[in-house]
């Protein structure tokens, strides 16, 4: 797949367009992902994984063939994802705790998802559980989290896809499995 | 309780691969030994487990083709070599056709010249070829780029390219054109691009078939 994806960029790089399709569709769930889980609204994951594509395409010959493009791809879609949250104001978010309910947050009010028999429906919702527990992490965890256990990438391709220092990727994972330990231990 | 923070470390280097083997035999020994830090080690294990687990989700269905329209427009010269590609005998045919056509104008635009065949009974004066009178011509008559009075015989065909047939003679006319003009052959004018080109191919054709 690597070899497939080395050769439709270079296409790319030639400036045909179309090889860009394939190079998207093959990404796209797993930055769309990436997004989402970062920034927990799917409109907004959309948005920035749009975007980080199209950044993607028009700064193509900046990308330097004889490295990772997915480590690449992760790095603009964070950097968008991470201006993103810096940017936005925290009033709308579902999370928050609606006025004068008792620890009734905006989720409580979204219509259920369609309701599947028995056990899917336990583990859909641990998964679900666990993904807002990974939510709830501090950004710069949360990141070096998903990047580490959901997108396995290695804790050297997370220092150049965040460009920080390996010593302070491995400091934050220590610390996010910590958290998460905690927050995890009675499930 | 003062092992832990040192042991904890290690089970953090250990979950990143970092561990020597001395520093992985001490950790193994001091978790024979203490519960606490077993606990603690089965945990986070349990919690890489756990994040692995998380819900996946998938891109929303029309994602590639909203990418897709919203990237900058490619260049031009691209779009024609990916059609060249896709149309190799098209491309071929047209290339032929141009070089053909080039070929042709060229070839054409040259010959200005005043080209006559080898009959010592012609009269040249300037551009203006004449077969006086009472005189018999042998053979094919072939002009180019100039005019052809005719006053005698001409004992075979005239070809005439881009120039005319001059009649100096003041009952003009086709009729008797064809009872003065001695041309006992055929007798042709080409002053146009596609008859020269037509002309050109014919006597390709005949050239071939007569050998």
């Amino acid at each position: 797949m690597d070899q497939f994806i080395r050769e439709k960029i270079k296409e790319v790089k030639k400036g045909d367009q179309s090889s860009f399709e394939d190079v998207v569709s093959f990404y796209q769930d797993k930055i769309y992902q990436h997004c989402l889980r970062l920034l927990g609204n799917t409109h907004e994951a959309e948005d920035i994984a749009q975007e980080s594509f199209i950044r993607a395409y028009v700064n193509i010959h900046s990308f330097d063939d004889r490295r990772k493009f997915s480590t690449w791809l992760y790095r603009i879609a964070t950097n968008l994802t991470i201006d993103r949250i810096r940017k936005r104001k925290p009033d709308y978010y579902l999370d928050a705790e609606i006025r004068g309910t008792d620890g009734l947050d905006m989720y409580s009010q979204l219509a259920s998802e369609a309701m599947l028999p028995g056990e899917e429906v336990e583990s859909l919702e641990l998964q679900r559980y666990i993904h807002h527990e990974i939510s709830q992490l501090p950004p710069k965890y949360r990141s070096i989290i998903m990047l580490r256990y959901l997108e396995e990438f290695s804790l050297q391709e997370i220092s150049e896809i965040l460009d920080i220092p390996l010593g302070t990727v491995k400091t934050r994972i220590h610390r996010g499995r910590e958290a998460l330990r905690k927050r995890l231990r009675h499930v | 309780m003062e092992c832990n923070k040192e042991t904890i470390d290690l089970m953090h280097k250990y979950l990143d691969g970092d561990l020597t083997k001395q520093e992985e035999c001490n950790l193994r020994t001091h978790l024979d030994n203490c519960e606490d830090c077993q606990q603690h080690f089965h945990e986070l294990k349990r919690t890489i487990t756990l994040i692995k687990s998380a819900e996946n989700f998938s891109a929303p269905v029309d994602f590639t083709q909203k990418v897709m329209e919203n990237l900058p427009n490619e260049k031009k010269r691209v779009k024609y070599t990916r059609w060249f590609k896709v149309h190799p005998v098209l491309t071929a045919a047209a290339i032929f056709f141009v070089l053909m056509m080039t070929g042709m104008f060229s070839a054409w635009n040259t010959e200005s010249e005043l080209v006559v065949s080898k009959q010592e009974e012609l009269v040249i004066e300037g551009d203006t070829v004449i077969v006086p009178e009472g005189v018999i011509v042998p053979g094919d008559v072939l002009v180019k780029n100039g005019n052809l009075i005719i006053k005698g015989t001409i004992d075979g065909d005239v070809t005439l390219v881009n120039g005319k047939l001059i009649d100096d003679r003041p009952i003009g006319g086709q009729e008797l054109m064809a009872s003065a003009g001695g041309v006992t052959g055929e007798l042709e004018t080409v002053d146009r691009m596609f008859e020269w080109i037509w002309f050109q191919l014919k006597n390709f054709v005949k050239g071939i078939f007569s050998f």
